[in-house]
């Protein structure tokens, strides 16, 4: 491949002529990251849906902040609150800042079901930074202050969407869950990783009967079901375990089947490193064995160790949402998208409150996103392949 | 057979090169692969990919090696630096440090020692530099593991080993992706070339480049050459390539080391049906009308499983009944002249036909 | 050249790659023409689009591929065939890519050899089979009468048992005898023009001398035309009657066997003869070795649109502000000796009047 057949790869045909003139230099003295992270920029979708799950994980980290509410509250007479609408024109039909209306519980008159109604006259203004439910910050930091929310002992508290049917906000518990539902995915990676490298390693490296056994190990986990081992699996942790220790149980699960992918792709591609020329010039060149291993054969496959890890997280938060919502992962106390979803099974939330239906589209998205961040790093992830 | 092996280079030093020896010399020469079968890995024979090579590389001299693909060139090459552990024979090799070593039975030590001074360039271009490491990186990996130069001193020594196989020394912090095929043959040939080393073994490094490129890379082969006083081992299987740049050339066949003499002898007066084969094979840039061709009948034996006798028999358009029952050896035909066949001496075999 | 000594004529064919970065004019204004019984031998280097110019001929180019421009007339009655639905005289790029027409031309007008032999191949079925389909395809035979047949091809391409190796899969087979197999297969409805890509460009010297000899023998047998790539000059002097050069997309030089090597006109043939080794210069010098001459530059990347001639950047006449502003045109320099340099104008003032009227 000439160099502007490959110039051209990173930056598309108008821009490769005026690339060439500007950041000629710059692209052949790039590395292999910075030729990743080249062509990975022109995978809009990717890219957009990188930006995405960061947002995701920042709301996951600052929860506590970012929510209006303590997820635990509930909300004695506000029940299965519909999401409170926001507005900026009052019944008069002057404009004025984001505010909503105070409710009032009452009865449909027709099928005398409890409902909420808005008062026009109890106006709640917005505002930011507002003093509500105490908590501690990342459990450090006592404090009383949130994002935004509406301020004042007999405010009527916002919720943007929702509670459910024992009164607790929607958003706060999708914000918490988050926390639980996208790191189990990155722990189960973690895990992943460090069995796939390892026992892939061994494998390819020395070869021979460990080899043979590690094949045939893998080999019968692919060959098994996913979801019915797992659900075998997580119903046959103790109910009684602590929260903490049926998390990490819980990661361990999912990540049975994560590492198979990711150790054969590490052994077969450290067996077929071995045979390349650039590494028997190493050799020669009197590189040692530790050196080859790390300088020369590690960064030629670490592009395919992140493909793998993040097309198996995906499939690691849904694992962790089915087995929640089957009653057999997670459980409340526990606040997971899964566990949030496992209280909402009830047609008459369904039917009646859908609003408590929202962790779906949100798991929905985070494993949309997640695919597509795979798909652009597939591409973009062996920047010297013709 | 080893007896005679023994004396090859010793008549060569008397009767031809007076001021020169051999730099390196191996005696019969062997590899041979297991071909495992089943669970069990049994091993149910061998692939004899070298097999009993004797052959010496004159110091400062080219020596080209020819024959059909999978007849063991690579491995030949390979096993001289002991890339591949030869499963028996001698490799000698004079190490300005250690002396006239058997490259075979050297220690870890003692081999990185003799790399410094023998060492390869490969056939592919883009295979054989890793696309990860910046051109610095790349020809200054031997002297930094071979612990001859470090920091500013190592830049040097890349710099001014650019600048001499043809690149820009500003070039080192580039990757490889930033040259063609041809560059980067040259970046792999300044790897070689960084230790300073007295033997090279070239294992088809113009095959893979265009007629126009493959011109330049020979080029630079020959004049540095002269400048360093560098002994070649020469792999190719375009034989006009291999005239063009080697001193004496060698001809294998499965395994085996069929013929070996100076470059215009082989090519004019071969002794060996195979090479005469060889030399009537070669597409001639020359419309004018050819002789007519000899042409082989069937296929390459396999290293696996080589006929009886003579490997090239039932090939041969020379065939005798010895030829199918007894191996001949590898003899002096004329001084400098090795044949390994029956009917060396007594046939009158024809080399290629020159317009002059 | 009147159409009944012609069997294809390519005229200023264009075949473009668009691909997301930028457009690669693979073939950009090629003329060729093929005569019944000769061989067409084209040479040039790497990338310089003699594999898209066959394709293209088999209307067989990848996507993103796309003929652009030209013509491919194809002289279906320069040998007769008995029943035809097809008219005498076809223009190929306008047909439907795999419309009936098309099909009935490939395999049963004009077949291809490809340089390696296991991708024409599929692996997973015997040789014999896959001969046998094609032979089915183009025409009206029994199984029976198809296996025979395809023995029959087996054995005229010189394979050892042909009834044993019609049963054969490919893996099989040595690489020659693979190739030998694929060349069979590509004969077995009698093409009356065969393009071979490099058919012997993986093999070694002596098979490879085994393949050209078992063409040439196919073709005196055949009255085949057959257009024979490849990039090294040896085998052209050994097969072709015409040659043309191709340099960046283009036929810079065409005239015939003798002509090229004796005669060369375009600076670009020049310079690649002269940088061959020439074993005749071995074998008559005696000590100092000679260097052999070089073109300077390399060949640009495939993006580039260079102006005027496209060699001009590398040429050792480069003539400034003719070369590099205009295009050469096809001059015939000599009876029959076409080519595509300034040099060869009527008069440098004549390509000066032609740049100033572009301009
Ligand atoms: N690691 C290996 N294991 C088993 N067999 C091998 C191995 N390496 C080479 N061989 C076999 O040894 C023989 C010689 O191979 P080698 O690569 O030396 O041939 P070569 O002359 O270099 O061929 P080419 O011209 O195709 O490069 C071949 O038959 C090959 O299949
Ligand atoms: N499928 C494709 N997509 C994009 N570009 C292509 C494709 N096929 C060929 N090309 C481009 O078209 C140009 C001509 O290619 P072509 O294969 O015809 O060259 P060639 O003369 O046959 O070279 P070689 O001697 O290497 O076979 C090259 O620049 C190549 O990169
Ligand atoms: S020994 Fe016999 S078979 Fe072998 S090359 Fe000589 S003549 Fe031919
Ligand atoms: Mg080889
Ligand atoms: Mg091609």
């Amino acid at each position: 491949m000439s160099k502007t057949t490959f110039l051209g790869k990173f930056f598309g045909h108008g821009e490769a002529v005026e690339a060439e003139v500007q950041h000629e230099e710059a692209f052949y003295r790039a590395g292999q990251w910075q030729l990743v992270w080249w062509k990975f920029k022109r995978h809009r979708l990717a890219q957009v849906s990188m930006a995405v799950l960061a947002v995701f994980y920042f709301v996951a980290i600052f929860a506590e902040f970012l929510s209006p509410h303590d997820p635990m509250r509930r909300f004695q007479g506000r029940l299965a609150h519909p999401p409170t609408a926001i507005h900026i024109r009052d019944t008069q039909g002057r404009f004025r800042a984001p505010f909503i209306y105070g409710t009032e519980q009452g009865r449909d008159p027709v099928t005398f079901r409890p409902i909420h109604v808005a008062d026009p006259d109890s106006i709640h203004p917005i505002r930011l930074l507002v003093r509500g439910d105490p908590y501690r910050f990342w459990g450090l930091f006592p404090t009383d202050v949130h994002l935004f929310g509406t301020a004042g002992e007999d405010a009527m508290p916002i919720y943007i969407l929702g509670t459910d049917s024992i009164g607790r906000d929607v958003l706060s518990r999708i914000f918490y869950g988050g926390r639980i539902s996208l790191s189990i995915g990155l722990v189960g990676i973690a895990i992943s990783f460090v069995l796939g490298l390892l026992l892939g390693g061994i494998s390819g490296f020395f070869g021979g009967a460990i080899d043979d056994v590690i094949q045939r190990v893998i080999e019968v986990l692919t060959t098994l079901p996913q979801i019915p081992l797992w659900m075998a699996l997580a119903a046959a942790l103790p109910r009684e375990w602590p929260q903490l220790r049926i998390y990490f149980a819980t990661t361990l699960i999912l990540s049975i089947f994560g590492w198979t992918g990711l150790a054969r792709i590490v052994r077969g591609r450290l067996l077929s490193m071995r045979e390349e020329d650039f590494v028997l010039a190493a050799r020669l060149d009197g590189e040692s064995e530790w050196t080859i291993i790390v300088r020369y054969m590690l960064p030629g496959f670490a592009s395919y160790i992140i493909i793998s890890l993040t097309g198996s997280l995906p499939g690691m938060i849904l694992g962790e949402t089915a087995l929640s919502f089957l009653g057999i992962g997670l459980n409340p106390p526990t606040i997971s998208w899964g566990v949030m979803l496992q209280q909402a099974q009830n047609i008459m939330n369904v039917a009646h409150f859908p609003w408590v239906l929202w962790p779906v589209p949100v798991v929905v998205i985070a494993v949309l996103m997640f695919n597509f961040v795979g798909d652009g790093l597939r591409d973009a992830a062996d920047p010297y392949m013709s | 057979m080893t007896e005679q092996v023994d004396t090859l280079s010793q008549i060569q030093v008397n009767d031809h090169h007076q001021a020169q020896k051999p730099l390196v010399e191996t005696k019969a020469l062997k590899k041979h692969f297991p071909i495992q079968r089943g669970l069990l890995r049994r091993v149910v024979g061998h692939v004899k990919a070298v097999d009993e090579v004797s052959f010496y590389v004159m110091e400062g001299e080219t020596l080209g090696l020819v024959g059909e693909s999978g007849c063991g060139k690579t491995t030949t090459g390979r096993c001289l630096l002991r890339a591949i552990m030869p499963t028996s024979g001698e490799i000698w090799f004079d190490d300005p440090k250690l002396g006239r070593v058997n490259i075979a039975e050297l220690d870890r030590e003692q081999l990185v020692q003799v790399r410094r001074n023998m060492r390869m360039i490969f056939q592919d271009p883009y295979a054989s530099l890793n696309p990860r490491m910046t051109l610095l990186d790349i020809v200054g990996a031997p002297l930094k593991a071979m612990g001859i130069a470090r920091g500013k001193e190592l830049e040097r020594r890349v710099a001014e080993m650019l600048e001499l196989v043809g690149l820009r020394p500003e070039y080192m912090r580039r990757y490889p992706h930033a040259f063609s095929g041809g560059q980067r043959q040259r970046v792999g040939l300044a790897r070689a070339l960084a230790p300073h080393p007295k033997f090279l073994v070239c294992d088809e490094p113009v095959s893979a480049l265009d007629v126009s490129v493959q011109a330049q890379i020979l080029n630079l082969l020959q004049e540095l050459q002269e400048e360093m006083g560098l002994t070649y081992l020469f792999v190719a299987h375009d034989l006009s390539v291999v005239a063009h740049i080697s001193d004496r050339v060698a001809v294998m066949y499965v395994g085996k080391m069929v013929e070996t003499a100076p470059t215009q002898e082989l090519f004019l007066s071969p002794k060996h049906p195979y090479t005469e084969a060889l030399m009537s094979a070669i597409p001639r840039p020359d419309p004018s009308p050819r002789e007519k061709r000899i042409l082989l009948r069937g296929e390459v034996a396999s290293p696996a499983n080589p006929p009886s006798g003579c490997y090239f028999h039932p090939r041969c358009n020379y065939v005798k009944d010895i030829c199918r029952t007894k191996e001949p050896a590898f003899e002096e035909i004329s001084p400098g002249h090795y044949a390994k066949c029956h009917r060396a001496t007594e046939l009158a075999l024809s080399g290629v036909a020159t317009l002059a | 050249m009147s159409g009944n000594e012609v069997i294809a004529e390519v005229k200023n064919l264009r075949t473009y790659f668009h691909v997301p970065e930028g457009v690669v004019r693979a073939v950009d204004g090629v003329d060729l023409v093929i005569k019944p019984g000769r061989t067409l031998g084209v040479v040039g280097e790497s990338g310089c689009g003699k594999s898209v110019t066959a394709l293209s001929l088999m209307r067989l180019v990848p996507s993103p591929g796309r003929i652009e421009g030209g013509e491919i007339i194809y002289y279906q009655s320069v040998r007769e065939t008995s029943a035809s639905s097809l008219s005498d005289i076809i223009d190929i790029t306008r047909l439907k890519p795999n419309s009936r027409e098309i099909r009935a031309i490939r395999g049963n007008h004009i077949s291809m050899v490809f340089q390696e032999p296991m991708a024409a191949m599929l692996p997973v079925r015997t040789v014999g089979s896959q001969i046998m389909e094609a032979i089915t395809l183009h025409q009206n035979v029994s199984h029976q009468e198809a296996r025979e047949r395809a023995i029959e091809m087996l054995a005229r391409v010189n394979l050892p048992n042909p009834d044993r190796i019609v049963d054969n899969y490919p893996f099989q087979l040595s690489g020659g005898m693979r190739q030998r197999a694929v060349i069979a297969m590509a004969l077995s409805c009698n093409p009356h023009l065969l393009i071979a890509d490099e058919p012997t460009t993986a093999l070694d010297v002596t098979t490879e001398a085994q393949i050209l000899d078992l063409m040439r023998k196919l073709q005196a047998d055949y009255n085949m035309a057959i257009m024979f790539i490849t990039h090294n000059l040896g085998v052209i002097a050994e097969m072709a009657d015409e040659v043309a050069v191709m340099y960046l997309g283009k036929v810079v030089e065409q005239t015939d066997i003798r002509s090229i090597f004796i005669n060369p006109l375009h600076p670009y043939t020049q310079a690649l003869l002269r940088s061959i080794p020439q074993l005749d210069d071995v074998m008559t010098r005696s000590g100092e070795r000679r260097q052999l001459h070089t073109i300077k530059g390399m060949v640009p990347d495939p993006y580039t649109v260079l102006k005027g001639c496209p060699f001009h950047p590398r040429c050792p006449h480069f003539m400034s502000e003719v070369c590099d502003q205009v295009v050469p045109e096809v001059i015939e320099a000599e009876p029959d000796h076409i080519v595509r340099c300034h040099l060869y104008a009527p008069s440098p003032e004549e390509a000066q009047t032609r740049k100033e009227a572009m301009l």
